[in-house]
């Protein structure tokens, strides 16, 4: 099978320093993943900030070295033949801010494309035609410091896109980016992928919208590892036999949504406060179950504001398999 | 991307990618794009002829005054504006390559230029390069402005030599940068400090505002380790009527030693640089800190 990234028990682990009298700590960023992209693939990687999803990227990118196991992207391993993956390879990462601010949008695209050995006609041409997709066509001789966040954004994605890599790794490229703006950024991703099947794409999010929106197939990670992996369709399928509901209620007022978990045929139950009111999303083994919950509720003196049974989403897929939401998971993990 | 159906990315198959260069066309596209921000960008802001002129003017006026006000040789003045001119390199190679690696890991360019397919070796030249034009303008306008409003008298006595002396120097400087920041690689804002510890003591112990002949032989001999000591001896010898008679060695030795300090400092750099970058690699010091 020609894959264009493999991974074989992959694993990174950080050290980190305590202080003076303190031992120095572990932390596994990366444990024993093992992944396969296909050729032509655009592949994510979705997971809560700190699942491991940049350091995965920074192995593959030949930036950071493995503790153990192997990877290999268009076919060469990362840490023995890096000088072989470079020149295949480029990334862009959300809200970065590469580049000089005293150079034009031209200039540090010009610069970027000669460490890459375009001659500089080609890559003035390439530029241009770029710039015109994305829309910065009028920007060509704006100082990038002069950027706003999202048209730097821009900027950086087409630094990515300019070399016409083999893989190319995107590690949120939509963070910061206002609605419009990540809807166009990820329409450009799906064609650049979709007129050329001998490209290959990793991207990185945890905007689970772009991972069902765009990808081929998704890797679900969480505490460096790979908890599940398959197309969008088929990974919510998994939820299929369960129904959900989506309940908007009055506060909780210090009752906890255990009480509802704890309920028979309750599988999960997942709860944002919000101003003023509460939300809570709730896999359910089947309907009929729905009304043991609304019971309870009654009997917390919680009011229901709006009731809504939905179709399964990546999200709770998430939920399904680490028992917690993203939100929840990221604000733990802080 | 402002229209509902997107113009075509690329009509070429992926036999048609861009052509890329490779080998010594790379390495010599690198070291020039890399010197294209220092050269053509930073002159663009035009704050350099204060912080880059003027300040180091400030302290050439000042040793002049002390200097005809005890009256010292004539030609001293001359050296002073010649050491003033100097300092822009000093700074340079100080805060713009010996730290410069530590600013790129926090923007997020050091990552891409590893990541790309160019060598590092190649991007420090271009630094080291850039700079170097970029500061001899700041030097020369310097050297003008001193040599007028003092009205030096240079007696040149080889063009060649003068001009040999230079280019040596400044090399073997930009090589001991290049030094410097393969080391600094992997600090974080030690190397600011570490930056701002080396300057000041480096105006006096290479003789910036004085001959360094008036030090003992053995503290003369261990500062000439800075290429810009001895360079900037040879250069009085050469340039002023009473500089061999000041100078710490022969113009002839000196060259040989920025010879070997050149050989030296970039060979050094080419080795820690790839030592650095394994290193940097294996311990995940490559990103900013933030990522």
């Amino acid at each position: 099978m020609d894959f264009a990234i493999q991974t074989e028990k992959l694993s990174r682990i950080y050290k980190i320093r305590g202080g003076k009298k303190s031992e120095p700590k572990s932390l596994a960023a990366l444990s024993d993943i093992n992944l396969e992209v296909h050729r032509g693939e655009l592949f994510g990687l979705l997971g809560p900030n700190g699942a491991g999803k940049t350091t995965l990227i920074k192995v593959l990118t030949t930036l950071l070295a493995p503790t153990s196991g192997q990877a290999w992207v268009a076919g060469y391993d990362v840490a023995k033949d890096p000088e072989k993956v470079r020149p295949r390879i480029n990334m862009v990462s959300g809200g970065e801010s590469s580049g000089y601010g005293l150079l034009t949008v031209r200039e540090n695209l010009w610069m970027f494309s000669q460490f890459y050995g375009i001659p500089s006609g080609e890559a003035n041409r390439r530029i241009k035609q770029l710039l015109e997709i994305v829309g910065l066509a009028d920007r060509l001789n704006t100082k990038s410091s002069d950027l706003s966040t999202g048209l730097r954004q821009k900027m950086n994605i087409v630094r990515g896109f300019l070399t016409d890599p083999e893989v190319l790794f995107l590690d949120e490229p939509t963070l910061g980016l206002d609605v419009g703006a990540s809807r166009e950024v990820r329409r450009f991703i799906r064609q650049w992928i979709d007129e050329n099947r001998a490209r290959t794409l990793l991207l990185t999010t945890h905007y689970m919208v772009e991972a069902e929106e765009l990808c081929d197939r998704v890797a679900i990670v969480n505490q460096g590892k790979v908890l599940a992996c398959d197309t969008p369709a088929s990974l919510k399928r998994r939820l299929q036999q369960d129904v959900l509901f989506r309940l908007e209620t009055s506060p909780l007022n210090g009752v906890g949504a255990e009480i509802f978990q704890s309920l028979p045929g309750v599988r999960k139950v997942t709860h944002r406060p919000q101003d003023g009111f509460a939300v809570l999303e709730l896999i359910l083994e089947e309907d009929s179950i729905l009304s043991s919950v609304v019971n309870a509720m009654t009997t917390a003196n919680i009011c229901i504001i709006n009731l809504q049974k939905r179709e399964p989403t990546l999200e709770d897929v998430f939920v399904d398999l680490v028992g917690r939401s993203m939100e929840e998971v990221e604000s733990s993990e802080q | 991307m402002n229209s509902e159906q997107l113009p075509v990315i690329s009509q070429s198959p992926i036999a048609g990618r861009p052509h890329k260069n490779t080998g010594w066309r790379l390495f010599l596209q690198t070291v020039i794009a890399r010197a294209y921000p220092r050269v053509v960008g930073q002159q663009g802001e035009k704050s350099w002829m204060f912080f880059d002129v003027l300040l180091p003017l400030g302290g050439v006026i000042a040793y002049v005054c002390v200097y005809k006000a005890i009256g010292a040789p004539e030609d001293y003045v001359g050296f002073v504006v010649m050491g003033g001119a100097m300092t822009a390199f000093w700074m340079n190679v100080l805060w713009s390559m010996s730290s410069q690696l530590y600013w790129e890991k926090e923007q997020g360019n050091l990552a891409l230029y590893i990541m790309a397919p160019n060598s590092m070796m190649a991007i420090l030249l271009g630094m080291a390069l850039g700079g170097m034009v970029a500061t001899t303008l700041r030097a020369l306008v310097i050297t003008i402005i001193g040599s007028l409003m003092f009205q030096v008298q240079y007696v040149v006595s080889s063009y060649l030599q003068l001009f040999a002396v230079f280019i040596l120097a400044m090399t073997a400087l930009y090589g001991m940068g290049m030094m410097f920041a393969s080391m600094f690689l992997l600090l974080s804002r030690e190397a600011w400090h570490l930056s701002n510890l080396a300057q000041e003591p480096v105006y006096l112990v290479s003789g910036f505002y004085f001959p360094i002949r008036n030090f003992p032989f053995w503290i003369a001999a261990a500062s000439s380790i800075i290429p810009l000591t001895l360079g900037l001896d040879a250069m009085r010898q050469l340039a002023f009527a009473s500089g061999p008679t000041l100078g710490f060695i022969s113009v002839g030795i000196e060259i040989g030693v920025l010879a070997v300090l050149c050989v030296v400092f970039l060979t050094a750099a080419h080795f820690l640089l790839a030592y650095m970058e394994k290193l940097a690699i294996r311990e995940g010091r490559l990103t900013e800190s933030r990522r």
